[in-house]
């Protein structure tokens, strides 16, 4: 059996290179947990600089996690901004209110503008429905008749339901399946084009194809000896995503771990085709912004629907789409195999078509 | 039997490049075949049709009567390529071994086949020692060995000796003699003059083309004199 005896040799090449089989195995698992303490890390409470400002505001504000620090009225916003390091600054002057913000963070400002603004209605709210109580209570007392009940109208109280996750779901849910499967396909790629690539520049593809070996033999023992790595490196990335780092995981850990797997062999078998287009390892790096980084776009982190047509095209060419896809409905949504079967498919498609175009390519190196 | 190799008007061109033009030879069972060449004369393409990793433009390569390529006669062909193709991070004994199973042979003959060719290229010792931590000519010696491995008829031998000190050199030769003695077949591709003269039968090559042909004797005699050196420079002189 050639396919073992590539195999072998692939184990026992692996096991020698402790370097590769590192950055192969931990370095995701880094990635990850550096991916998951920054994500999931605690929003700083904003500070907003008042003047002039009523009590009852202030406590609102503060009851909004925004911390109030009290002014007298300042003539060089920017400058107290600045020295005193608020994220805004709230300005009443008579009828005219002036919200100045630092905006550093465009996000950040945003929600403070939001929670001021929610504030200051809400306050406004409050008063007209106190006038409008006195307004009535005033025309009943002039009015001797029955007395014109009036209702306080309470605000209803939304109760918010989640389909998928729930109040306490962060981006990084969202983000980390598709996160997991990029690392897997990421390094999976990296390992088995940089392998394949070193086997025809040192000229042992030449030698290996002057014996009786089939090209097929070829593609299929490469496919076999790291996707055996490929195996343990996504074994160990999802189980140290799930049980280590507590990433949320509603769907099977076998789907996750199917999926991860067909990602690999389409990583794998891409990873080495393209090896067939360079000459060097450098120029292998250079597959990686074309190859590899648009697949991070497309695979789910932006939502695909809202991009234009024909990104959308380029989107559904890339085989993350399908696995971030796929990945994000087990392990998010908690969907099972019969909701990923056209995503695995789909993948499955990506690896034979890279697999058949492997052992074309190979034909450069040896006719039959 | 008719010629171990034998190669009829083959000519291969790379694009409008023509890089061998019009090739014929034969080289009969239990010889020593040398093709002799600068660099970049189309040796190393010849060998390559030879072995049939490429087929010719033109025109038929046939070894052991059967027309290249076939994966099947790879079995026989032993070949070692000019530059040392190995896996330098395994040991010696794991690239022998990986090559024999490449190759029909049951597991006891791959362990008797092992021990023969790193015996035969005094590796034996070396055996359990990466190939990274070879001297350049235990590499040379090693890839000896892998074409050896499966005990084929004919052996191509693309520059054996390029870089490998006169001592190496001679002990490289002597192997070759040694197997010529066990019967195969044997073609080797150099450009050093001095190793011609071991070879039963020789072809210079130039430019892609057979310049002269005929053993070393033969070569000095026709062209009366006695350096085999100054014969190419002659022959090559008379062709253009």
């Amino acid at each position: 059996m050639r396919i073992l005896a590539l195999l072998k040799r692939i184990i026992h090449q692996m096991v020698r290179d402790k370097r590769a089989l590192a950055m192969m195995m931990v370095a995701p698992l880094l990635i990850l947990t550096l991916l998951h303490y920054l994500l999931s890390s605690n929003t700083v409470d904003p500070r907003l600089g008042v003047t002039g400002v009523d009590e009852t505001l202030v406590s609102q504000l503060k009851d909004k996690d925004i911390i109030v620090k009290q002014y007298d009225a300042q003539a060089n916003l920017k400058q107290v901004i600045k020295d005193d390091d608020l994220d805004g600054f709230l300005q009443f002057d008579g009828d005219h209110i002036n919200l100045t913000l630092i905006n550093e963070q465009p996000s950040a400002a945003k929600a403070l503008q939001m929670q001021v603004t929610q504030a200051i209605a809400a306050e406004n709210a409050k008063e007209q429905a106190a006038k409008i109580t006195t307004f009535i209570q005033t025309i009943q007392s002039k009015l001797q008749g029955a007395p014109i009940k009036l209702d306080q109208t309470k605000a209803p109280a939304i109760s918010t339901k989640f389909i998928y996750g729930n109040e306490d779901t962060t981006f990084f849910d969202q983000l980390s399946p598709i996160l997991v499967g990029f690392f897997v396909f990421f390094f999976v790629f990296l390992i088995s084009g940089i392998a394949l690539l070193r086997e025809r520049t040192t000229g042992t593809l030449d030698r290996l194809l002057a014996t009786p070996i089939q090209r097929r033999d070829i593609v299929f023992g490469y496919l076999s000896g790291y996707g055996l790595f490929a195996i343990i490196q996504t074994l160990i990335v999802v189980f140290y995503a799930v049980k280590v780092l507590d990433i949320m995981l509603v769907g099977s850990l076998w789907n996750v771990i199917i999926i991860n797997l067909c990602l690999a062999l389409v990583a794998l078998s891409l990873g080495i085709l393209l090896s067939a287009f360079a000459n060097s390892e450098f120029q292998m790096m250079q597959f990686i912004p074309i190859a590899i980084i648009p697949q991070v776009f497309f695979a789910g982190i932006f939502p695909v629907e809202g991009m234009p047509e024909w990104m959308q095209v380029i989107a559904k060419c890339m085989p993350m789409y399908y696995g971030g896809d796929a990945l994000v409905s087990v392990m998010y949504k908690g969907l099972g195999l019969s909701d990923i079967g056209i995503d695995l498919l789909v993948l499955l498609g990506f690896a034979l078509v890279f697999i058949v175009l492997n052992v074309i390519a190979l034909k450069k190196y040896r006719k039959i | 039997m008719s010629a171990s190799i034998s190669i009829k008007n083959v000519s291969k061109s790379f694009g409008k490049k023509v890089v061998l033009n019009n090739i014929s030879l034969s080289v009969e069972p239990g010889q020593i075949y040398g093709l002799i060449g600068p660099s970049g004369s189309g040796k190393t393409t010849l060998v390559k049709l030879i072995v049939g990793m490429d087929r010719p433009s033109e025109g038929l390569v046939h070894v052991l009567d059967t027309p290249v390529p076939n994966l099947n006669l790879l079995q026989e062909i032993g070949y070692m390529a000019q530059a040392d193709a190995l896996y330098t991070d395994l040991t010696a004994e794991e690239n022998l071994a990986f090559f024999a199973s490449l190759f029909k042979l049951s597991k006891k003959v791959q362990k008797e086949r092992i021990a023969y060719a790193a015996d035969l290229v005094n590796l034996t010792d070396h055996l359990k020692k990466r190939v990274q931590d070879y001297s350049g000519g235990m590499k040379r010696r090693l890839s000896l060995a892998v074409a050896l491995i499966q005990d084929p008829q004919v052996l191509v031998l693309d520059e054996p000796t390029v870089g490998i000190d006169p001592e190496l050199r001679q002990s490289i030769w002597a192997e070759i003699q040694r197997l010529k003695m066990t019967g195969k077949t044997i073609l080797v591709t150099t450009h050093v003059m001095d190793e011609a003269e071991k070879c039963d039968r020789l072809a210079m090559v130039r430019d892609g083309e057979i310049i002269t042909s005929g053993s070393p004797q033969e070569l000095k005699e026709h062209y009366g004199i006695t350096s085999l050196e100054e014969v190419f420079l002659k022959a090559g002189g008379e062709k253009k």
